[in-house]
């Protein structure tokens, strides 16, 4: 990889000063990052490690809503419990390795169109907080690896109001073990809410027929035949668009036999 | 009562100390003083004219050492093919040049185009990159067949077409088969592609060259499985170095499975800039690159046809075979869809008429060689899958009619050249329906059912030759090197012994197997005996490990050298004990004479042969250590049926094996705990085959599976405990181990028994589908289900 | 250049570090502790698991200077000063969990975290807890074996003794 120089604020403000040089990076986990840069696809001059700043650490409970550390690894996550739906996901993602080290927020500020954590923040409702401003998850993913960040910007939390019922089903991708397709479903007091990862082109996205059915009818029954579109699913490799699509369905009714 | 020690005891390995304490000593842990370190520039198009390289930005990058290119090479040799084959007209393959740096032009995704050497990896790297190569990029071909159409772009210019060859097995069949086909009261045609696979070793390829002024010599450090193989073929045929002024050294080798046979440019570029720039120069590959550099395995695409009478017997089989050569021949590619698999096409069965045509192709393409049983497979595959599918148009149970079918009596000449010498498959197939507990599969069916799953059963046989191989008959095959295999055994002063063989152990516990073999042979402990190998400073001149053949031949040649050494040793004893020779008796580590209690130590025996004071020095020299090289009467015929029994999510496609049994007849057995591991393993690269693993290109030429994150690896989550059993001995019959080797017997009999099983998981859930192309990826078995 | 201090092993140690240097590079290149394997560029064969902080980590998907301060656990320091394994290599050899031995160090990091964690987990939990080591040469079975025995369980009556 190229050289870089390296960084490790104890603060978020010193962070985001650090990120005011030219092609400053900030560095969380490192497990998308690190591998992009052994292909030499990213050419940062500074990296501003985060994982030595407390204060974007941890999980705590306000009233309802669950807040979580942009810089909290996976298996801390996991290891939470508050939201099942949450944590059965973060402990699903990779391997423990992986966990032990890749964070909230930079799962969420990658916004990686086979991902799981932006499925869990779309489909919860999350708002991301960062250093500077408060974005609702539906504002925030705006396409494959894209988001509403700005430059220098960063992810400091996601605040995830409580669900009554939720979970996500996944469908591994057979070679990296991403979602090749996961759905995750939540209903709470304002309405159902469904996202995809893994399946289409644009990343992230709610399906909203999916939505409206289970609002009247919370079961997979009331999903029984449907499936998005397919024109705008990815095909690959690991599946056709019409295969995605029809997972879709099948995960989506996996998931709301779940939730809980 | 299991043994616990000698011929036939689980002896725990003695090489995973070291593995388990972080002490191996691997390639890339060889660090030599003053290195330097090379990046090679390699193409990121498939098929293009070089019309210039650039070097001299690049040159002038800091740690910058020397840039070679194509140009550096044109008076060296190009990598040698070891095997050439004879086409159906008698004619020669067609043979292209293999420049070690590309010449010309560039012809797969991942050409070495020039050769940065460095101070540091990263600078190297760095000055790669701004090397300026102009490529006028033509089309490429990647599919077989239309690379043999007329007008398809050529690979290679200089040759007339894409074909490498056609080749017809057994030529003068050919007619008869034919007719046997066209009167046959059933036949069953069958096409299918043994899909592209990487063998994947863990530990990624490595090279350090080195040499010295002084002495004139160079040393190779590389991760191969046969050291002598590559000092014979880069010395002689690249680089023009002698044998003695040549050491290649392979130590500790982390997997290997047919892709670290091959002579690679890299060794070669290696070796050739450490003298060069006077400096060792080291290469280590990362993943990515081992994905568009190591030989790739399979790419067969195959029409089979099976002929039965009105009585289910097979009468006559003809196969249709385009095989997958990729850009360049590598090392041992010619041999692979011919010779190793063309000879094992009459399978476990009495088939008298059996016509092979492989059409070999050159496309665009990462080269194709051997991969974990390499032919075999191809052939059990299509036969096994042939068998299943005319079992199901006949409706008559698949076993009963492989069973009905099975050769019974020995030694069987096929109608493909070979002759099995002993075997008894319906012996293996007794013992896979015991261990598989088939009595159990309906209620399994049942329970899977009531879960919404379907579940299906497929069982297959295999054959495979091993031990290779017979030099004067793999020489009239086209082979350009005997296949025969070297020990030296060298008895110290106080009785411990040294074991220096041409085989290489990168997995299978030679250290731990050999000395088993030794030991027993002279009835001391184990801990006396050291296997040496993998450096051609110490060991004697061996062709290495492949094709299972280390015990059969490299085993027979130790033996031998042991032989000749208990033979020496019993005259010294004689001599000792005033008595005859022909009346000493070896037994548990003392001479002793025949009939009576006179008896002489073993160590008293070494000790007297290198302190010859009271010694026979009129009849014999002093000292104990002996060589020997065995070549092999036959090739070895190991044999086994298996049983896999799938899990099918309807909804999703997805597969999972839910149990798989592997009854294998390996003859002889000398470490029981070994041998279930190498099946083992290779029951988890079938398994991959089988449904995760492909190497996928684009039309361009684009390797799509370039990482794994495209390439399905099998996990430990992908696969369950297996149940093996090799209590069905039929010994060998021509080698003095009565051994036939197991090394690829799983990879080679596990594909069709699952893609077997998943037929019949969908035939379960009345879904009409008769085939389905490897990896059965969820998205195919969905697609086929639904299609 | 940057110089990084932390334990390896129990012991101290400290060297110079780049930006990119992993702390698979600073193990093996700058230590010498060659005995975690690099076997991908992708961060998915985990042949380079060690434990950081008591924690299961990709040596090559971290950088050295991360592991300032930190205490590190690699291959070299799970046997015992006289040489004698400690349960789980030993089960690993009883049991053939290894053959070219290329993915064991990752393995035995890796199973000595689990059992951390979950000192008896099923067949299932090993499984799923090795999702990111690859092994190509055993199959898995002897390594999940071998697991279960380190872990007290009997393995006697598994398939294929
Ligand atoms: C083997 C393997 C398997 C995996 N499997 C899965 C899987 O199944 N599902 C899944 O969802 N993911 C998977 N991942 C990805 C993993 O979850 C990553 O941890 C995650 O995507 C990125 O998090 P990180 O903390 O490692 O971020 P980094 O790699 O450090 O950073 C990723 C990107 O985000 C930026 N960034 C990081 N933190 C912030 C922040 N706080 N604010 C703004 N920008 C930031 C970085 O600059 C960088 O561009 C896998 C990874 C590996 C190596
Ligand atoms: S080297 Fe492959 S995961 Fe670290
Ligand atoms: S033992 Fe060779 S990769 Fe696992």
């Amino acid at each position: 990889m190229y050289n870089f120089e390296f960084e490790r604020p104890t603060s978020v403000a010193d962070a985001v000063k650090a990120l005011g040089q030219e092609e400053a990076q900030p560095l969380a986990g490192g497990q998308t990052l690190i591998p992009t840069l052994k292909q030499r696809l990213a050419m940062p001059s500074k990296l501003v490690s985060l994982s030595g700043i407390s204060e974007m650490k941890g999980i705590t409970q306000e009233g309802r809503t669950l807040v979580v550390g942009a810089a909290t690894v996976h298996a801390d996550v996991a290891a939470d419990g508050t939201i099942a739906a949450l944590s059965d996901l973060a402990g699903n993602i990779g391997d423990p390795a992986v966990r032990n080290r890749g964070t909230i927020g930079g799962s969420v500020a990658n916004n990686d169109p086979s991902a799981c954590y932006p499925a869990a923040a779309l489909g919860l409702g999350a708002t991301i907080v960062t250093d500077r401003r408060e974005i609702a998850a539906d504002d925030f993913f705006t396409g494959m690896f894209e988001t509403a960040l700005d430059e220098g910007e960063i992810v400091t939390a996601v605040k995830f109001p409580q669900p009554e019922a939720a979970a996500y089903a996944k469908f591994e991708q057979p070679a990296s073990r991403f979602a090749l397709v996961g759905v995750f479903v939540a209903r709470t007091g304002e309405g159902v809410r469904v996202a995809v990862t893994g399946a289409s082109e644009g990343g992230v996205f709610r399906w909203r027929e999916a939505e409206t059915a289970l609002a009247s009818d919370f079961s997979a029954g009331a999903l029984d035949g449907m499936a998005p579109e397919a024109d705008d699913m990815i095909s690959d490799l690991h599946g056709s668009a019409a295969y995605r699509a029809h997972l879709v369905g099948v995960m989506a009714r996996r998931a709301v036999a779940a939730a809980r | 009562m299991p043994k616990d020690h000698g011929i036939g005891a689980s002896s725990k390995r003695r090489e995973d100390v070291r593995f388990l304490t972080g002490d191996g000593n691997y390639t890339d842990d060889i660090n030599v003083h003053g290195q330097a370190y090379v990046h090679f520039l390699r193409s990121d198009v498939a098929h293009g004219r070089l019309t210039s390289v650039d070097t001299s930005e690049a040159g002038k990058m800091p740690g910058v050492v020397r840039i070679f290119t194509g140009a550096d090479f044109e008076g060296v040799g190009g990598l040698p093919c070891g095997w050439c084959v004879t086409d159906r007209h008698g004619e020669p393959m067609q043979e292209p040049g293999h420049p070690v740096l590309a010449q010309g032009k560039v012809r797969h995704v991942g050409d070495p185009i020039a050769a940065v050497v460095a101070d540091t990896p990263e600078q190297a790297r760095d000055a790669a990159e701004a090397i300026i190569a102009d490529i006028e990029e033509f089309p490429a071909v990647v599919d077989m067949k239309a690379a043999l159409k007329e007008g398809a772009p050529k690979v290679h210019d200089d040759l007339s077409s894409n074909l490498c060859y056609d080749w017809g097995f057994v030529e003068e069949n050919r007619e008869a088969v034919d007719k046997a086909i066209q009167e046959a009261a059933h036949v069953t045609t069958l096409e299918l592609v043994n899909q592209r696979l990487v063998a994947n070793p863990m530990e990624p390829r490595v090279a350090i060259g080195e040499y010295s002024r002084a002495r004139d010599e160079h040393t190779l450090y590389t991760t191969s499985q046969n050291p002598h193989v590559i000092r014979l073929l880069m010395g002689a045929f690249v680089l023009g170095i002698p044998e003695h002024k040549l050491r290649v050294v392979a130590p500790d080798v982390g997997g290997g499975f047919g892709s670290k046979i091959f002579h690679y440019a890299e060794e070669a570029f290696c070796t050739f800039a450490a003298k060069a720039v006077n400096r060792p120069v080291k290469w280590t590959s990362s993943r990515s690159e081992a994905f568009m550099t190591d030989a790739h395995g399979r790419d067969h695409v195959t029409k089979i046809e099976l002929a039965l009478d009105a009585d289910n017997n097979f009468t006559a089989l003809r196969t249709d075979t385009h095989a997958n050569m990729g850009a360049y021949l590598s090392t041992f590619a010619p041999s692979v869809p011919t010779w190793l698999h063309g000879t094992l096409m009459a399978g476990n069965y009495r088939t008298p008429l059996i016509y092979v045509n492989v059409k070999a192709v050159f496309t665009n393409t990462v080269p194709v060689d051997a991969y974990r049983g390499a032919g075999r497979p191809e052939a059990t595959y299509q036969l096994e899958r042939v068998i299943d599918k005319a079992a199901r148009e006949l409706g008559v149970d698949p076993i009963a009619l492989r069973r009905q079918n099975f050769v019974t009596e020995f030694p069987y000449a096929t109608p493909v050249a070979v002759e099995y010498d002993t075997g008894d498959y319906n012996a293996t197939m007794d013992k896979l329906e015991e261990i598989a507990d088939l009595k159990g599969f309906a209620a399994r069916r049942k329970e899977s059912e009531a879960r919404g799953r379907l579940r299906g059963l497929g069982v297959n046989c295999y054959i495979e030759a091993c031990g290779i191989a017979p030099s004067n008959l793999v020489g009239q095959l086209g082979a350009r090197a005997g296949l025969y295999e070297s020990a030296t055994v060298r008895v110290n002063a106080t009785g411990g012994l040294v074991v220096m063989t041409g085989s290489h152990s990168h997995g299978q516990g030679h250290e731990t197997s050999f000395a088993q073999v030794v030991a027993d042979m002279i009835g001391i402990d184990e801990n006396m005996v050291d296997i040496v190998h993998g450096d051609t400073a110490n060991t004697p001149m061996g062709m290495g490990t492949y094709g299972s053949r280390s015990i059969a031949v490299g085993g027979s040649a130790m033996v031998r050298a042991t032989e000749k050494i208990i033979a020496k040793a019993k005259k010294i004893a004689a001599h000792l004990l005033e008595a005859s020779d022909a009346d000493i008796e070896l037994k548990d580590g003392a001479f002793t004479v025949a009939g009576t209690d006179k008896s002489v130590a073993w160590g008293d025996v070494t000790l007297a042969a290198y302190v010859p004071h009271n010694y026979p020095l009129e009849d014999i020299e002093p000292g104990l250590e002996e060589t020997a090289f065995y070549d092999p009467a036959n090739f070895t015929y190991p044999a086994g049926a298996y049983a896999c029994e799938v899990e099918l999510d309807p909804e999703t496609g997805k597969v999972t094996v839910e149990r798989f049994a592997a009854a294998d007849d390996f003859g002889n057995i000398i470490n029981p705990m070994i041998v279930d591991g190498q099946v083992h393993g290779g029951i988890g690269q079938g398994i991959g085959q089988a449904l995760l693993e492909s190497c996928a290109y684009d039309e361009n030429g684009q390797l799509l599976s370039a990482s794994y994150m495209d390439y399905a690896m099998p996990r430990a989550d992908d696969v369950p405990f297996y149940s093996v059993d090799h209590s069905c001995s039929t010994p060998c019959t021509h080698n003095p181990l009565g051994v036939k080797g197991c090394g690829e017997a799983g990879a080679i009999g596990s594909p069709p028994a699952v893609v077997n099983a998943v037929i019949d998981a969908m035939q379960s859930g009345g879904h009409k589908v008769d085939h389905i192309d490897m990896p059965v990826s969820p998205s195919r078995v969905w697609t086929a289900m639904n299609g | 250049m940057p110089q990084v201090s932390m334990t390896v092993n129990g012991k101290p140690a400290s060297g110079e570090a780049e930006g990119r240097t992993l702390l698979s590079q600073f193990l093996r290149e700058t230590l010498g502790l060659t005995g975690t394997h690099v076997g991908c560029d992708t961060s998915q064969c985990g042949a380079c698991v060690v434990h950081v902080d008591g924690k299961a980590v990709k040596a090559c998907t971290m950088f050295a200077l991360e592991a300032e301060g930190a205490d590190v656990a690699t291959i070299e320091g799970q046997a015992a000063p006289d040489g004698t394994l400690n349960p789980i290599q030993q089960a690993f050899q009883d049991h053939h969990g290894l053959q070219c031995g290329f993915c064991t160090p990752g393995m035995v990091m890796s199973a000595a975290a689990l059992l951390k964690e979950n000192p008896k987990p099923s067949e299932a939990e090993i499984r799923d807890y090795l999702e990111g080591n690859l092994c190509r040469c055993t199959g898995y079975h002897n390594i999940v074996k071998a697991i279960m025995a380190a872990s007290g369980q009997d393995v006697g009556a598994l398939a294929a003794e």
